[in-house]
């Protein structure tokens, strides 16, 4: 079976041209299968985004991609509520359930589960599976032996983040209005200045975290692409990266690569590297450790 | 008067379970001393034995226990938190507290006549998802994140079909529970999967000149100026830089303290509150839960709280009422 890649959503707040143009050029050009919309992180944002999702949709058909639907992560307030029942009840996308209440909306009919929805054992992933979810995107803190103990136990489709900053949490404050001395109701959408988050950095000097909003991140980009192949013989056969303020489309076509044997791993994660810059990868938790480290992929022992 | 609010009370020791009943603890909430609840610190927690004990003398003086069985089991090692479930049931406990689904299934279909609470760490914070564990497991209380306003609770009581429960004293997570894993990314110890946040194996205090730093493994959580008052290393308590300027970006050095509020949280229709601190000693339960049981009963007379200083047991920290007030986002 090929491997799949999927684009997650884009979790910051771009401006609208850039999100509809950035998904324009993912559509044109990117060898990903299947490309997530929609705003996971905060709700108010999807006033920007909603006016150009019709275009930004038809070019993903057009491109011959399969679109997901994303739903919020951290449902509060009827605003939010009605977002994910408005999108659970349309017909058409494949609908992906960031919390409990949008799997109790999609009960009964196929849908994906994100990676915000708490997945750790084949108990959980049987009952969900029960309940109609067909792909389940996995929590990024599962190390190597969990992902393989739930790929070897069910027939649902796994998929795991093999590119870019970790989701860490969530809240209902506001962090981005914090560090500009806003409240969350008047918070001039700072968040917009940082289109791949604030840096949160401890009193040493080190990036530590990103802010995007209500979230956190991590500092660090997750790559797995040294730890695609173990991955693929663990039975994972769909891969998320998660949209940066880089070269996507480059990004996806390395990972396309790797996976069809037209690259090396270590090749590639220097391709990687480059289109970085400065951040730096991670990918400590897949290792069973620190989720921060970098630790020597396969490939380098070659 | 009205019925007063249910007052659940934490216990990670035998005596600290006793100094609870004795203060007027309605429920005393505990963990097995292993990962398998949200609290799995050293030398806290009670064994199969101690709970049987425990469970005894509550019942004694009529007071319930609830068994915290919250942390979310590894993928092919699903065991020992069955085993959890079922020694609680058998060994005398009221209730358990779940996050997990797989759990909360395993639970319901083996164990139907043991009650089933909702742990905060499953981050039900909205009316579908509380009526998904409510169909779907029976539950009958949900304790909520601390995330939603008291106006929120108030909203959400009028439409689900299960008792609430809020944390009202203690430590106060800024993140929605069960959702965080910046502890996890840090020290590799998982919240979620091994029951412990900031662990203390992974804390260090450095001295450099005059300053205090403090270590969550080997990242500066944050610094102490000669005299000022150090505090433990959580994460999303420490001092950090953006944008230029230092600051308690995620959470000032502060705990929660909701204790007037409580005519409030009644009005709001909350069942039973809840205080924090299973790894403080029997001091701290002594004091803390016997304020509460005052507080509690006063405001079900109709009658102002009597006055309280808990500033002993919070370390000197700022108090809070958290995402309570709008405020505070």
């Amino acid at each position: 079976m090929t491997a799949k890649l999927t684009l997650g959503p884009v979790l910051f707040n771009w401006a609208p041209e850039k999100w509809r143009d950035f998904y324009f050029g993912i559509a044109d050009e990117a060898l990903v299968d299947s490309v997530c919309i929609g705003e996971v992180v905060c709700a108010k944002r999807a006033a920007f985004t909603d006016p150009v999702l019709p275009e930004v949709i038809a070019r993903l058909e057009a491109g011959g991609k399969e679109i997901i639907h994303s739903t919020l992560a951290l449902i509060i307030n009827d605003d939010e509520m009605r977002r994910v029942r408005a999108i659970a009840a349309e017909p058409g996308h494949l609908v992906e359930a960031n919390d409990i209440s949008a799997v109790a909306l999609l009960r009964g009919r196929p849908h994906a589960i994100g990676p915000f929805v708490n997945v750790y054992n084949e108990a959980t992933l049987a009952y969900l599976a029960r309940l109609g979810a067909t792909r389940v995107s996995l929590p990024g803190e599962l190390p190597a032996g969990s992902l393989a103990v739930l790929a070897k136990t069910t027939p649902v489709e796994l998929e795991v983040q093999v590119f870019g900053r970790l989701p860490l949490a969530l809240s209902a404050r506001c962090y981005h209005a914090r560090a500009h001395n806003l409240h969350k109701d008047g918070c001039r959408y700072v968040c917009a200045d940082d289109p791949d988050g604030l840096d949160v950095v401890t009193l040493d000097g080190e990036p530590l975290f990103v802010v995007n909003g209500t979230q956190t991140l991590s500092y660090t980009y997750c790559n797995l692409v040294g730890e695609l192949e173990a991955l693929g013989a663990a039975g994972i056969g769909r891969f998320r990266l998660s949209p940066q303020d880089i070269d996507m489309v480059a990004v996806a076509r390395i990972f396309r690569d790797v996976l069809d044997g037209r690259e090396e791993p270590l090749a590639g994660f220097h391709r990687l590297g480059g289109l970085a810059g400065p951040i730096p990868f991670s990918n400590g938790f897949y290792h069973g450790g620190e989720g921060v480290k970098s630790l020597p992929s396969p490939f380098a022992n070659d | 008067m009205t019925a007063p609010l249910e007052l659940v009370c934490p216990a990670g020791t035998p005596a600290a379970l006793r100094a609870a009943v004795d203060a007027g603890a309605d429920s005393v909430y505990l963990g097995f001393r292993d990962a398998t609840n949200a609290r799995n610190f050293p030398g806290l927690n009670f064994s199969r034995g101690e709970l049987k004990q425990g469970a005894a003398y509550a019942h004694d003086h009529g007071a319930e226990i609830f068994v915290a069985i919250n942390t979310y089991p590894e993928a092919g090692n699903l065991d020992p938190w069955h085993r959890a479930v079922d020694d609680a049931a058998a060994l005398g406990a009221d209730a358990i507290l779940l996050a997990d689904i797989g759990l909360a299934d395993y639970a319901a279909r083996n164990h139907p006549d043991l009650r089933r609470h909702l742990s905060v760490q499953a981050s039900a914070s909205n009316v579908e998802a509380i009526r998904f564990y409510h169909r779907e497991f029976a539950i009958k209380r949900v304790v909520l994140p601390r995330v939603l306003t008291i106006g929120e609770i108030a909203a959400l009581n009028a439409q689900v079909p299960v008792e609430t429960e809020i944390f009202v004293f203690g430590g106060l997570c800024v993140m929605a529970e069960g959702r965080c894993a910046l502890s996890s990314y840090i020290t590799g110890v998982s919240p979620n999967k091994d029951g412990a946040c900031s662990p203390a194996s992974h804390v260090r205090y450095e001295e450099r000149g005059d300053e205090l730093v403090s270590k969550l493994g080997d990242r500066t959580i944050n610094v102490f100026a000669s005299g000022e008052a150090a505090g433990y290393p959580t994460l999303c308590k420490g001092r950090f830089v953006t944008r230029g300027r230092v600051s308690y970006l995620f959470e000032d050095p502060a705990s929660l303290n909701a204790i007037g509020m409580l005519p409030e949280l009644m009005a709001a229709g909350v069942t039973a509150i809840k205080i924090e601190g299973r790894q403080r000693g029997k001091a701290y339960v002594s004091m803390v839960v016997g304020a509460f049981r005052r507080a509690v009963d006063a405001a079900a007379k109709g009658e102002a709280a009597p006055p309280v200083d808990l500033g002993a047991v919070t370390e000197g920290q700022r108090q809070t009422t958290g995402a309570y007030r709008k405020a505070w986002q």
